[in-house]
């Protein structure tokens, strides 16, 4: 039994999510073949052998250089079909929700999409998968052959299993123009920040910060832990102007699952929660004892932010400088 | 503009859940339906469009029971000009089956666009549309926040980690709709007084089976009781220890 295992590049570089990718194919037993589409040889690719892949397959087409989800979704599915592969996985990032589902149309079946949690159980798959905003687990059983997942980020912790790790390129025919749907330009944000969904650490902020200008604050602290922290926000303060949507965690923004994850003046909707709880360690800060948050949190502080927070930095400032 | 709308009718997001006693589904006494939150982003683009079109037509498709004709006069209340529900009295658990039972009912017209939500919030799918997309074999954009239509040539922006994707492709095309695209309207008294008499059309439809089966669905695990370590910025120094000591992540 052999199982795909889709990587992502950007720029010519592996994404980090790919080892994860791996990680989770491993555990369904078998062999794992990566597969990354790519304009060239991707570095870093060499590396997924250390977490568990035999093979490691570059599909080169000049069209790859950004994201071209027709092409993609055409080789993949191409190298699928002929690969008879059990299982194909994604990672559920931006680019895996998008591709995920055009690849597994292909192949006649649905994707069980942003999983948490996965067996091998006697010839099928079991499956867990947060639903409702994260009120409850669904557990499947997939029957389609092949099935195809896609993993919910930070969740498959990547462990280091050596296998051969065998590169082979394979040049692969596109669509004419690479497809219809074309990805023009990514506009990048600013050197030096970090993703909400790719952060270790996240340090988000609510109406508590009483206005936009404040959450210095929380970038201060989020700088003391040396480049693994990102800021992120409540939807309140998204609606308001004063974050951009990109930084949204929750039901109507991003799901998110760091090491720790410090809720600052945030009181802890339902929705909120929804794109947090499976984070590792959770940290309240609120003036409200009685704050929502606080059920959820494994370590709360009840007080005033403005005093709280550049303590905190102070700190892990310390502790790192 | 010819504009078809796929929409849900999910539990809305403060519903308490409660498993019900076969121990695999969803509780449904008490609970409070709604539209699809990310659906709303996609009926009001719709409405948008014909607006700025100065004609055309906005349909409301759903598939789902009996009760979902309610989601629907929803839509028609913000403003959209009919709605069909492909009725069946269970939504499939496997999204392939949905989307072949949308697909099989827009197969036969041709719509300038298709809009979906990015996701329902109660199945977390994230993926009848770009499937439906691959059904009719038409392009597809999802998770859009930002769109410009000028004739047959479409500009949308997706968020992706770090950056925004800046995506062209041409029309007729399948999108699905994301925060940030456009603020929904209320529907208006005088809108949800319309809704009473615009056509509604309802279809029975017998949904495959798939390839998905539930096995059961669960409460998630309860977090480890928390506590407060303290108050004040006095506590700080407590709470650096734990988070050195205990949880081990600094
Ligand atoms: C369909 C739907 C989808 C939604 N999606 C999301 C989503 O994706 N993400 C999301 O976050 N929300 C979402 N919401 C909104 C959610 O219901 C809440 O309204 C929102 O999360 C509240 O934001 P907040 O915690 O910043 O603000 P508030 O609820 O106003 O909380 C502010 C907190 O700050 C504390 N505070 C004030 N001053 C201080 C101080 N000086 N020091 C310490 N603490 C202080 C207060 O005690 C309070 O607890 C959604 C809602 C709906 C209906
Ligand atoms: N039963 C349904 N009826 C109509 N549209 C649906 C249905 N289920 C999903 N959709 C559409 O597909 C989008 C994505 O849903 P999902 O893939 O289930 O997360 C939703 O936002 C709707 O636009």
């Amino acid at each position: 039994m052999t199982t795909l295992a889709v990587l992502e590049q950007r720029d010519g570089v592996l994404r980090k999510i790919s080892h994860e990718v791996v990680t989770a194919a491993q555990r369904l037993g078998g062999s794992v073949e990566a597969v990354v589409c790519a304009p060239a040889q991707v570095q870093g690719a060499d590396q997924v052998g250390k977490f568990g892949a035999d093979k490691i397959v570059t599909l080169t087409n000049p069209a790859f250089a950004t994201y071209a989800p027709e092409a993609c979704a055409q080789a993949l599915a191409e190298q699928a079909k002929q690969g008879g592969y059990r299982t194909v996985v994604f990672a559920a990032s931006a680019t895996g929700k998008d591709l995920a589902p055009r690849v597994a149309a292909k192949l006649g079946v649905g994707v069980a999409a942003d999983i948490t949690d996965l067996a091998a159980e006697g010839g099928a798959f079991v499956v867990t998968r947060p639903v409702y905003a994260g009120k409850a687990l669904l557990k499947v059983r997939l029957t389609a052959q092949p099935a195809v997942l896609s993993l919910r980020p930070n969740v498959f912790t990547p462990v280091e299993r050596p296998r051969a790790g065998a590169a082979e390129m394979v040049a692969v025919n596109v669509p004419p123009g690479g497809g219809r749907v074309i990805v023009r330009e990514i506009k990048a944000a600013p050197a030096g920040t970090l993703d909400v969904a790719e952060a270790q650490v996240i340090i988000s902020g609510g109406r508590g910060l009483k206005e936009p200008a404040n959450f210095k604050v929380l970038e201060e602290l989020a700088r003391a832990f040396g480049g693994q922290a990102a800021v992120g926000a409540s939807r309140a303060v998204v609606d308001a102007g004063w974050r951009a949507h990109a930084d949204q965690v929750g039901q109507t923004g991003k799901t998110v699952s760091p090491s720790l994850y410090i809720a600052v003046g945030i009181s802890g909707a339902i929705q909120h929660l929804a794109g947090m709880r499976t984070s590792k360690v959770i940290v309240a800060i609120n003036k409200d004892k009685d704050a929502p948050i606080f059920k959820v949190a494994d370590y709360g502080v009840v007080g005033d932010l403005f005093e709280i927070v550049p303590k905190l930095t102070d700190a892990i400032r310390k502790l790192h400088g | 503009m010819k504009i078809a709308v796929c929409i849900k009718r999910v539990p809305d997001s403060e519903t308490r859940v409660k498993i019900a006693a076969d121990g695999k589904s969803l509780d449904e006494a008490g609970v409070k339906f709604v539209l699809n939150p990310y659906d709303e982003f996609a009926v009001e683009e719709a409405l948008r469009r014909k607006e700025k079109a100065g004609t055309g037509e906005v349909v409301v498709v759903c598939l789902g029971p009996a009760a979902a004709q309610e989601t629907l006069r929803t839509a028609l209340a913000m403003g959209a000009d009919r709605g069909v529900l492909l009725q069946a009295d269970k939504i499939p658990i496997d999204p392939l089956e949905v989307a072949k039972v949308i697909a099989t009912e827009l197969k036969s017209t041709t719509w300038d666009l298709i809009l979906f939500g990015r996701m329902a919030i109660d199945d977390y799918n994230t993926q009848v549309g770009p499937l439906v997309a691959e059904l009719l074999g038409l392009p597809c954009v999802t998770a859009v926040s930002h769109l410009d239509i000028d004739g047959t040539k479409g500009v949308a922006e997706r968020e992706i980690e770090g950056g925004i994707e800046v995506v062209d492709f041409p029309l007729p095309a399948v999108l699905t709709a994301d925060k940030g695209l456009n603020e929904p309207r209320y529907p208006a008294l005088k809108g949800i007084m319309a809704a009473k008499k615009k056509p509604l059309e309802v279809k029975p439809v017998q949904p495959g089976g798939g390839a998905l089966e539930v096995v059961a669905l669960t409460p998630p695990p309860e977090r480890k009781e928390g506590r407060i370590v303290g108050e004040g910025a006095g506590a700080v120094g407590e709470l650096v220890r734990l988070l050195r000591e205990e949880a081990k992540v600094l």
